[in-house]
């Protein structure tokens, strides 16, 4: 395998003449660049680098073998990536994002949901939390975009989802023999399951297989029947947007109204600075933030388009809970990576005192035997029976749940270290409250009530002392109407400055508990829109 | 159960190593690149390929259940390909390497020469069956990572490995998506 991925275009000097200047080449990025190429000339600046997609299978070597950690999979870690986590709650960064093109969703595991209509309406809702100063409505044409442009696998089964204007590009994948397994207790309960929206091919689409079953999806889907961010940087790229790698930008240069260059530095230490009309920042819930606090000024001294005071503020991510043990039965888990089962049925009932969550029926409980066969201190006949012995009758059921808001949940600059560019690394200052902690344990108390109902012996439980992040980095750059109170107006661009948009899921006033990679693709799709609407 | 060629494919389909490399293996048998590698103390060690064949196939004999045939085709088809591959295949030589010198050291023959106790205890005594495997580490933790461990893979991610276990489609094995529906057989 290649180093950091392998380089591309050798020039990294800036584009002249550029109408936006996309930063970052996540998903976020790569679709709002992919859209507005045919009509804009568009560069992206994107950090990491282009890895080589032949190296995905070494890569899917380095998820299964005990001598590496998962930010390995993806070369994250190093000074380049340092952080801190000075909150109550540790936040392990590196295991939470990608740097390259395609970003976090080389890494993800694909489940892509809409948020439900209450979603977006909390404080009147269930009484906490503000209101999105958008609603569903707003934001249902541009979900159906994101499923088409993605590659959803989803069915018409879930009552509980919100209301749908065509169907899913592919066919749902079908249930699993474990969700044949849970779908009786969940009858005896009363308790509805439904199929999982996937952004992983069940049959060929846009040019990319159908899943073939490797089981590795998260952290590297070899087939490449998972969707990740590549699959739009190329389609913009085809179109004539200029992507340029490993070119990190440190710093916006700025007057009082606008950006003027994003300044960059590429792997030789060189510094550029790229000019455009417009500037769509899409480096994901916590570089987003670190980069406008960077770029401050005489103008703006507590960080660029921070008149609020709040860039950087509301933190927040999904909680997992989950409760597991096994069965006298076979349960035939580890085939596959993905979820095929979910129960929506308990999320509206969120009020005050308990957020919404959803229900995850596993298809991958218990060790993978691959995995366990390259630890321990047996081989032969005895490592054999001892996989035997663990594979085989695992089941577990996970939840994600909602977060509120809070002030004092930040991403900030961390005073004392930095990185290997000299800039102070991001300090992930999480917070998480009473509500969340409450919902993880009505959580599991459904839980244990299905796992009981099947007969299965409680092995473990992640309940509100263990739980921890599901990686979603979301409210540090919060959508709002009022300049004082919010960073970003309704269409996203920045309240300080008429030409600065962010996409990604930093504008989220609110979570939810849904996965929010639709809703960040949605929201980049409408962004593309405005920019457009803007340059003409 | 029989370990057929398809499980040896599927293997190193699991490791990026695909038909393609398997069509470009050229063995590098004889004196002329057998180096002595570092880690074992005897310059007389040959790490050749047909050596390093020989070895893994009597590591295999151990590190594999009793019931599982067709050992030796299985792991000289995948052996090939692995060797070839850039910085793993010295990586593999040199274990190989290393447990020569010790069989040779302490057990007075080669590896494949001692009986499969002698070749379980020698692995035993060198510690490799409590290290974690590491490409970088010590003379333990190498062997772990580029013999003992290669070859658990090779097994356990091809589909008979995982029939043993009771998954046909095992993790890295590309199996489809109908396994996972079906109950137990
Ligand atoms: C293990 C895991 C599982 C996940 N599973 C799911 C799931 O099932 N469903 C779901 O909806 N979401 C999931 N997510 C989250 C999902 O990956 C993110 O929501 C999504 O990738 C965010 O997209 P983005 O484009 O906003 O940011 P990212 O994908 O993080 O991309 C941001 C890009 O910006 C670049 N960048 C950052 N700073 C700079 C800078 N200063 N200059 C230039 N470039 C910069 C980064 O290098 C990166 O490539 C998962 C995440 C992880 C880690
Ligand atoms: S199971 Fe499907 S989506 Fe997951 S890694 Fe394999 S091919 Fe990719």
């Amino acid at each position: 395998m290649s180093g950091r991925g392998s380089a591309s275009r050798q020039d990294r000097s800036p584009v002249t003449d550029a109408d936006v200047c996309v930063i970052g080449a996540g998903p976020a990025g790569a679709l709002v660049a992919d859209h507005l190429a045919s009509a804009q000339d568009v560069v992206v600046l994107e950090a990491g680098p282009r890895f080589d997609p032949g190296d995905r299978v070494e890569r899917q070597e380095r998820a299964i073998r005990p001598a590496f950690d998962r930010p390995d999979v993806w070369e994250m870690g190093g000074k380049r990536d340092d952080h801190a986590a000075s909150g109550e709650w540790f936040y392990p960064l590196n295991h939470a994002r990608v740097k390259g093109v395609g970003g976090s969703t080389l890494h993800w595991q694909g489940m892509v949901m809409r948020l439900h209509e209450e979603d977006f309406a909390s404080g009147t809702e269930r009484g906490v939390g503000p209101d999105w100063p958008i609603d569903y409505a707003d934001l249902q044409p541009y979900y159906a975009d994101a499923e088409t442009e993605l590659g959803v696998s989803g069915a018409d089964d879930n009552s509980f989802a919100p209301p749908r204007e065509q169907p899913h590009p592919m066919p749902a994948f079908p249930p699993s023999y474990s969700d044949s397994l849970f779908a009786e207790a969940c009858d005896e309960l009363g308790i509805a399951m439904h199929s999982v929206p996937n952004a992983r091919n069940s049959e060929p689409f846009d040019g990319r297989s159908e899943c073939a079953g490797y089981g590795t999806c998260q952290p590297v889907c070899p087939s490449g029947a998972k969707y990740d961010g590549t699959v739009h940087v190329e389609r913009a790229e085809s179109q004539g947007a200029t992507v340029i790698d490993r070119a990190r930008v440190e710093r916006l240069a700025h007057n009082a109204d606008a950006i003027e260059a994003a300044v960059y530095t590429t792997p030789d230490g060189t510094e550029h600075r790229q000019e455009a009309d417009a500037f769509v920042l899409a480096c994901g819930g916590v570089e987003t933030p670190r980069l406008l606090l960077m770029s401050d000024s005489e103008q703006y001294p507590g960080g660029l388009a921070n008149s609020s005071g709040l860039v950087g503020r509301y933190f927040m991510d999904h909680l997992f809970a989950g409760v597991g043990g096994v069965l006298d039965e076979p349960t035939r888990q580890n085939h596959v990576g993905f979820l095929t089962s979910e129960s929506h049925q308990f999320y509206d009932d969120a009020d005050e005192e308990v957020g919404p969550f959803k229900l995850e029926f596993f298809n991958y409980a218990g060790s993978s035997p691959v995995e366990l066969a390259l630890t321990g201190d047996d081989w032969g006949d005895d490592l054999l029976e001892r996989l035997q012995s663990a594979y085989g009758n695992h089941v577990a059921v996970g939840a994600l749940v909602e977060q509120l808001p809070r002030e004092d949940s930040y991403v900030g600059l961390d005073p004392e270290r930095t990185d290997d560019r000299g800039n102070p690394v991001p300090d992930v200052h999480w917070t998480v409250g009473d509500r969340a902690l409450r919902t993880i344990e009505r959580a599991n108390g459904i839980q244990r009530s299905i796992l009981q109902e099947l007969g299965a012996e409680i092995t473990w439980t992640v309940g509100p002392d263990d739980t921890g992040p599901a990686y979603h980095h979301m409210g540090t750059t919060r959508m709002g109407t009022d300049p004082a109170s919010s960073v970003v107006d309704p269409a996203c661009r920045t309240h300080d400055l008429a030409n600065c948009w962010i996409a990604g899921s930093s504008v989220f006033p609110t979570g939810g508990a849904m996965n929010p990679t639709l809703t960040i693709a949605a929201l980049a799709l409408r962004v593309a829109d405005a920019v457009d609407a803007t340059l003409e | 159960m029989e370990l057929s060629r398809r499980d040896a494919v599927a293997a190193l389909a699991a490791l990026g190593l695909g038909g393609g490399a398997a069509a470009t293996y050229t063995r590098r048998d004889g004196g002329d690149d057998s180096d002595p590698q570092s880690g074992t103390e005897d310059e007389e060690i040959d790490v050749s390929d047909g050596r390093v064949e020989r070895v893994a196939v009597a590591a295999a004999e151990v590190l594999y259940p009793s019931q599982v045939t067709g050992v030796e085709q299985f792991v000289t088809e995948f052996l090939g390909p692995r060797l070839n591959q850039d910085g793993h295949g010295d990586g593999i030589r040199e274990a190989v390497g290393i447990v020569e010198d010790r069989a040779q050291r302490w057990h007075g023959a080669e590896f494949d020469a001692l009986d499969p106790d002698r070749r379980d205890q020698l692995l035993r005594e060198m510690g490799v069956d409590t290290a974690d495997e590491a490409p970088d580490g010590t003379d333990a933790e190498r062997v772990r990572y580029y013999l003992v461990n290669d070859l658990l893979l090779a097994l356990y991610a091809s589909p008979t490995g995982g029939e043993l276990v009771g998954v046909e489609n095992p993790q890295g094995h590309p199996g489809g998506t109908d396994s996972y529906q079906r109950g137990p057989p």
